[in-house]
């Protein structure tokens, strides 16, 4: 683990309590953003998205599988985040520590708990067959809030995404005889098709250290952070998800004023998001 | 890998319109990355590859240290959604085995001896993956390599050359027609792969793996067109190191 | 400086004959001929051939001044980050202070900052530091930044030219350590100011020109944007 210094740490605060940041933002400013899509030749969708020096590329999948036995009419997405080696000299090989566990997990609930993707859309015969939409998150680059990094590009990923039906035509004939609804399946999806989705929660991260409240915190802002919550809201600016992270705590104050800034920077976000996927 | 299917014509054009010895087409950024030590980024043809170097720094776990020299460990992974059918992520037995031949021909050029006790590791992230992805991380990592300021007798460069099935100029069909950088297609219903990893300045062969069928004459031709391949691209990680410091030199 | 002077070459690049030169630093010898084995710099004089480089770790010489970020604390000694590819040894036996049997925490822990001095490095590189000398001593205050090594006699200029300009401007405290580490301290705005400066000397280091278009930016440059 690489060690920071202390007096690093004690500049940060100091100048946070004059309401400085040490790269000359102001405490509700993010880093310059730009979001990329359709990069990955190989995916049904892809997004890379830069948040300062921070770099994600995410890359949408789509399979043909079997609903699960509860949702028979529903397709299924999963989520994973690696951080790997390649991004930080702190990451290391191997399965997903618990911190690229709760990065997968809270843009997973962004998307899902919200109904970004129409699952029912994505039901081809109920109980037999429906599409999987694999969200994989690449963590390229590391100078802190991947949170809103890698939600940002698994989102402008999935709001690209084609379903690829040219390619799974093949496997789904073979079934017609057996199940007839395919063929209507087949009739009126000729050719690849936007995936279904609705208007998605946009995440926005802020962090606490020295009692100050800052929104995107870069890296060396993060390693001081007592205190991180992340707030998605919709476009009505309502919120649809929340995750509160590390071991300090924040005032039922703060937390009002935080989902303030996170419903105003949540609009220029989206207006960003849809700027880069054409809408 | 044996297959009966056309893949150039009589007139000596490739499915995907390239000529015998004809690259695909590459692009090479160095120092694409603030946090990794030297990096580069790298598309060819259909490949796109980031790699990145972190060190040298001290060898962890301790009994994995040399006395004398650094270890090179080059880790070669693809990312879920950089193949048809998406990848389960983590390493399996055909990442490893890359790993391990890009690990050996990398540290042939690296000046290890100055570096006792330490690591120098080099992460290629395969993020689309069209056939040669071997040879474009080895590629990627060699000019990452020399961003890192780490010292190198030379940048290693990569290329394969392959073999496809022809229609020869009177109309006969062979099963044989020696090429230069298999494309998709020609990787999948080709006859033989040959990627070689070299060391430009000396042509010292680095890495040599071969799959398919080949006679001798064949495997002559084919390494001599990879040979040359590697040359080409070599020139073009050498301007994409100088490229990088360009940009603030002689603007006064 | 003369413009042939500034030309950079890469590993493998052939630089002269051997019986012409002789192989400096960053260079290699095969066949009688040398070569560069780094990015950097060309430097041509009578006898040798060097290359400076532009990237790299510190590569740590007995008699250098680093600023070192405590890693660990041990019973008798202190782990020590220098930004060499190792951690650098600090023995009890090395500070300024009298340090009893695991002490060492009650003296430096983890996260602070010393000026020290590379004491020894062995065939192995295994590294020692030290603190035994009046001008060296536990940082406090200010802040650290980080520049390539390589670009450290930039930062000083030639005859210490650049870092007196800095001082001047800024009115900071400023220590320059061989490993790419800078101490500033001083008032928190004209530290702002100070790591700007530093960052476009870092950034334009391989330009012409560069004390008067820094001294430029210091004089100018009063209505920086916050810090």
């Amino acid at each position: 683990m690489t060690i920071s210094p202390v007096i690093k740490k004690d500049y940060l605060n100091q100048l946070a309590s004059d309401g400085k940041r040490a790269d000359g933002r102001k405490m509700n400013e993010y880093r310059p953003i730009v979001i990329e899509t359709d990069i990955i030749g190989k995916a049904e969708g892809s997004a890379r998205v830069t948040i300062g020096n921070t770099q994600v590329v995410a890359g949408i999948k789509m399979a043909i599988g079997t609903p699960y036995p509860d949702t028979p009419n529903q397709g299924v997405m999963s989520t994973a985040a690696e951080l790997i080696p390649l991004a930080s000299p702190d990451f290391e090989a191997g399965p997903p520590r618990e911190n690229a566990i709760e990065i997968s997990r809270v843009v997973d609930r962004g998307i899902r708990e919200s109904d970004v993707i129409k699952f029912d859309e994505l039901c081809i015969i109920p109980g037999e067959k429906i599409w999987l939409c694999f969200i994989d998150i690449h963590i390229i680059d590391y100078d802190g809030n991947l949170f809103d990094a890698s939600s940002l590009a698994a989102l402008a990923a999935l709001l690209t995404t084609k379903v690829p039906i040219e390619q799974h035509r093949e496997s789904l004939e073979p079934l017609i005889e057996k199940f007839p609804d395919i063929q209507t399946y087949l009739d009126t999806h000729q050719n690849d098709y936007p995936l279904p989705v609705r208007e998605p929660p946009i995440s926005c991260t802020f962090a606490k250290f020295n009692n100050t409240i800052v929104v995107d915190p870069a890296l060396d802002e993060e390693e001081i952070a007592d205190v991180r919550l992340t707030v998605a809201t919709d476009e009505k600016g309502d919120i649809r998800a929340m995750q509160k992270g590390l071991n300090g705590s924040f005032s039922v104050e703060e937390i009002k004023n935080i989902i303030k800034e996170a419903v105003i920077n949540g609009k220029e976000l989206r207006i960003k998001l849809k700027e880069s996927i054409g809408r | 890998m044996k297959s009966d299917k056309q893949l150039i014509d009589e007139t000596g054009i490739r499915s995907d319109g390239r000529k015998p010895d004809e690259l695909r087409n590459v692009i090479i950024k160095a120092g694409v990355l603030h946090r990794a030590d030297g990096s580069c980024y790298l598309e060819w043809g259909g490949n796109k590859v980031i790699a990145a170097v972190y060190g040298p720094r001290e060898a962890i776990p301790r009994h994995s240290q040399n006395s004398l020299r650094a270890i090179v460990n080059a880790r070669y992974n693809m990312a879920a959604f950089s193949v048809d059918d998406r990848k389960r992520p983590g390493p399996d037995r055909r990442s490893r085995e890359i790993s391990k031949v890009i690990s050996e021909a990398l540290e042939k050029v690296i000046l290890t001896d100055y570096y006792p006790r330490a690591a120098i590791d080099v992460n290629i992230e395969v993020l689309n993956a069209e056939a040669g992805t071997r040879c474009a991380g080895l590629t990627a990592a060699g000019v990452a390599l020399a961003d890192a300021g780490i010292p190198l007798k030379d940048i290693p460069v990569a290329c394969a050359a392959g073999k496809i099935g022809a229609t020869e100029e009177d109309g006969t069909f062979t099963g044989g027609h020696v090429v230069l950088d298999l494309g998709k297609e020609e990787d999948n219903f080709g006859n033989a792969d040959l990627p070689i990893a070299i060391a430009p300045r000396t042509n010292e062969i680095l890495l040599l793996q071969m799959d398919g069928h080949l006679s001798s004459d064949e495997f002559e031709r084919a390494l001599d067109y990879a040979i040359k391949g590697c040359h080409d691209i070599s020139k073009l990680q050498k301007e994409a190191l100088l490229k990088k410091y360009n940009v603030s030199e002689g603007d006064e | 400086m003369s413009q042939s002077e500034r030309e950079i070459v890469i590993p493998s690049q052939y630089l002269g004959e051997c019986d012409q030169f002789k192989s400096g630093r960053g260079t290699f010898i095969e066949n009688g001929k040398i070569y560069s084995q780094i990015i950097g710099i060309l430097q041509r004089n009578e006898k040798y051939l060097n290359v400076i480089s532009l990237k790299g770790k510190y590569d740590a010489v007995t008699g250098d001044t680093v600023i070192g970020i405590i890693d660990a604390a041990m019973s008798s000694s202190w782990l020590v980050n220098i930004n060499a590819p190792y951690p650098a040894l600090l023995h009890v036996n090395e500070v300024p202070w009298r340090v009893e049997f695991n002490e060492t925490d009650k003296y430096l822990n983890s996260g602070d900052t010393i000026m020290t001095v590379v004491s020894s490095v062995d065939m192995e590189k295994k590294l020692q530091v030290s603190m035994k000398d009046r001008n060296l001593f536990k940082i406090k205050g200010g802040t650290i930044i980080d520049v390539e090594p390589s670009k450290i006699p930039r930062i000083i200029g030639k005859k210490g030219s650049m870092i007196q300009l800095l001082k001047k401007y800024t009115q900071c405290r400023i220590f320059v350590g061989k490993n790419g580490r800078i101490w500033i301290d001083g008032k928190q705005d004209m530290i702002g100011k100070a790591i700007q400066a530093i960052k476009l000397i870092e950034k334009e280091s391989i330009s012409f020109g560069l004390t008067d278009k820094i001294e430029d930016f210091l004089k100018h440059n009063s209505d920086l944007k916050e810090v």
